[in-house]
């Protein structure tokens, strides 16, 4: 008896047509477009609050006036003060009561707002989804223009887990309704440092 | 079994929310065309996807061989489905293999293809979809009637009378805001208690083993990264060459989708946590049969973004349901003859072919013409039936002798204007919502010989 393995490859195989050709992806590239500035607009368009910071001074005073008081988590040492910088317990589940992370992204896009969080830098792969609130620090020099720009600088890297994170969580399945906060953070909060 | 004319005629009875619906989704559409028109190399990006696909289409067996390598040295593990039978079949055996009887579900139209939800139900496993549109259309016990926007169809009062019942949320609350809010309560508690996670696949990446799942509401993330068991369930259509395509897709997806840049989250699964299992299902289920029809292989080029839909006339204005199919709209009505000739024969039919459905098109199918061409296949292999057959004949046979024409178009006109009550009456479907219009005095061929002939 021929496994399904083998019957759907040689069916598909029997009804491709003709070999055609990948095509190139020459970026038309926009060079006016500024990448911090563009970028800054887009994710507030998508419900992202930027704030441009040059310490860790300023990220922690932002905290303290953003956000109610609560569980901090953070992949930061500088943060070491305010926030649980080593996660002890493995179980996602135990962090479900965490109010805000701090996170660090590799890379901000300025055509959409998003961050690319690879799971290295997430300290568990459910954190930046299950906190009611997510900031991200991302540095200036690496926001890039568009997705074709990311892909070229990540090349294949992902240790497991990756994602592009714009915004916070959001729904409009109910008449078309934009609501904050579906199921993932309630907020996003991108601090753009020099 | 209704075909989609009476149950657009069903959906058509109340006016007001017909129109509703159309706007709604019409909004959508214009959200779409601002995004696509602020990028100026949006038709490059089309064409590029588009020729991705076709390239993908033609190597589809050598890319699912190195795409299954790939996964499997990433820890993945990869089972093949002929059929949504043995897909549900699988999913089934996973389950029973970890002893699990409740299971959580991001958005899959594949597994609606499947009807794996009845089946597991059938079996005694609980399967709680978890996107907040497809939570509702589960709780009001029906089906998605947009691939995207699962319940476009519902009004917020009737969403409020299901919270109320099954959430406890307050008699007559309908604010968008208070109910989702209900929902991501008990969603979480969900995504806490169920320890095995299944979601759908966006993208596959036959260069690195990777799949990309798409949401905005992060509840696959939410799902899979709290279970032990991650189970993605995939078409087997749904492989990229290489990772740096997925820069092309991403960038069309969504903004042909609902108009933003990118969807919240762009979730790309490599490898399960540690402690983790991780399950890909590669599910054929007619998609290489179709793959072998010349003139309908590319609407397997489709990436769901649900665009047709949301353009097209017929769609706005008659509701998914009356596609009585999984997958409805324009594309729908491609994919479902495929599976079954007999039962969607009336679903090509379904269609002014009047092309906004492969204009806005993010990879270039051409929706319109495979409608066209469904038309014609399935009235030479008798599936149309035998009125719409017969007045087709009728009128190849009256086309091909010009004066019959001539004299066919003057009994008409005469009919209408000296025994009216011969069209305006409920037999004549076209008298259905509008007055037949006072008939011209004389056809173009008599104006045309009248003032220019002679010229």
């Amino acid at each position: 008896m021929t496994s399904s393995r083998e019957k759907i490859l040689s069916s598909v195989k029997a009804n491709q047509p003709a070999l055609k050709p990948l095509p190139q992806l020459e970026l038309p590239v926009d060079v006016n477009l500024d990448p911090v500035e563009n970028f800054t607009l887009i994710a507030t368009n998508i419900g992202s609050r930027v704030f441009p910071v040059s310490s860790f001074d300023e990220i922690k005073e932002a905290i303290a006036k953003l956000f109610l008081p609560g569980r901090i988590v953070s992949s930061f040492t500088e943060l070491a003060d305010i926030a649980e910088i080593r996660l002890t317990d493995p179980d996602p589940h135990s962090l479900n009561d965490v109010n805000l992370a701090v996170l660090q992204a590799e890379l901000g896009v300025a055509e959409n707002g998003a961050l690319w969080l690879p799971e290295d830098k997430m300290m568990q792969r459910i954190l930046p989804f299950i906190c009611q609130h997510l900031a991200l620090v991302v540095s200036k020099k690496d926001i890039v223009r568009n997705m074709h720009e990311a892909y070229q600088i990540l090349g294949n890297r992902n240790p497991g887990f990756g994602a592009f994170i714009a915004g916070p969580s959001k729904t409009a399945d109910i008449e078309q309704s934009l609501v904050l906060g579906a199921h993932g953070p309630r907020s996003m909060t991108v601090f753009l440092i020099d | 079994m209704k075909d989609h004319a009476a149950l657009s005629e069903e959906f058509n009875i109340d006016e007001p929310r017909v129109n509703w619906h159309d706007e709604t989704l019409w909004f959508i559409r214009q959200k779409r065309d601002r995004m696509a028109h602020g990028i100026p190399e949006w038709e490059w990006l089309r064409e590029t996807a588009s020729q991705i696909k076709n390239n993908v289409l033609s190597n589809l067996s050598a890319y699912l061989e190195q795409f299954e390598i790939n996964a499997l040295a990433n820890g993945i593990t990869v089972h093949w489905a002929a059929d949504a039978k043995e897909h549900n079949e699988i999913i089934h055996s996973i389950l029973k293999k970890h002893q699990v009887e409740r299971m959580v579900k991001s958005k899959s139209m594949l597994t609606e293809e499947c009807h794996l939800n009845d089946y597991l139900t059938e079996n005694g496993i609980e399967v709680i979809d978890s996107d907040l549109g497809e939570r509702i259309v589960q709780l009001g016990k029906e089906h998605p009637s947009h691939i995207v926007l699962p319940c476009i169809h519902k009004k917020k009062e009737e969403i409020g009378e299901l919270f109320h019942k099954y959430l406890g949320t307050a008699e007559g609350e309908s604010d968008p805001q208070v109910l989702t809010e209900a929902a991501r309560q008990h969603l979480r508690d969900t995504f806490l208690t169920r320890r095995v996670a299944l979601t759908g696949v966006n993208f596959a990446v036959a260069e690195t083993g990777e799949f990309v799942v798409c949401t905005n509401e992060g509840n696959a993330d939410m799902g899979v990264h709290l279970s032990e068991v991650h189970i993605a369930s995939m078409g087997i259509e749904k492989i990229i060459p290489e990772r740096k395509h997925l820069g092309v897709f991403l960038r069309l997806l969504t903004r042909s989708a609902t108009g933003q840049p990118i969807t919240t989250y762009s979730s790309h699964f490599k490898s399960p946590r540690p402690g983790q299992e991780m399950h890909i299902v590669l599910v054929d289920n007619g998609r290489s049969r179709q793959l072998g029809r010349e003139d309908f292989r590319n609407s397997l080029k489709c990436i769901r973004c649900g665009s047709c839909m949301n353009t097209c006339p017929v769609y706005r204005r008659s509701g998914g349901h009356s596609y009585h199919s999984v997958i409805s709209g324009p594309i729908g009505s491609i994919l479902a003859p495929n599976l079954d000739m007999k039962e969607f024969a009336d679903l090509p039919f379904a269609s002014t072919l009047c092309g906004s459905c492969s204009n806005v098109c993010p990879v270039k199918i051409d929706i319109h013409d495979q409608l066209y061409k469904w038309r014609q296949v399935l009235v030479k292999e008798g599936y149309v039936s035998n009125v719409k057959s017969v007045s087709i004949k009728t009128m190849t046979w009256v086309l091909s002798f010009p004066a019959l024409f001539a004299f066919a178009g003057k009994s008409g006109r005469w009919v209408m204007k000296t025994l009216p009550f011969l069209v305006n009456n409920k037999l004549n479907p076209w008298y259905k919502s509008r007055e037949m219009p006072v008939p011209p005095k004389e056809s173009f061929r008599e104006w045309y010989a009248k003032n220019r002939g002679s010229k």
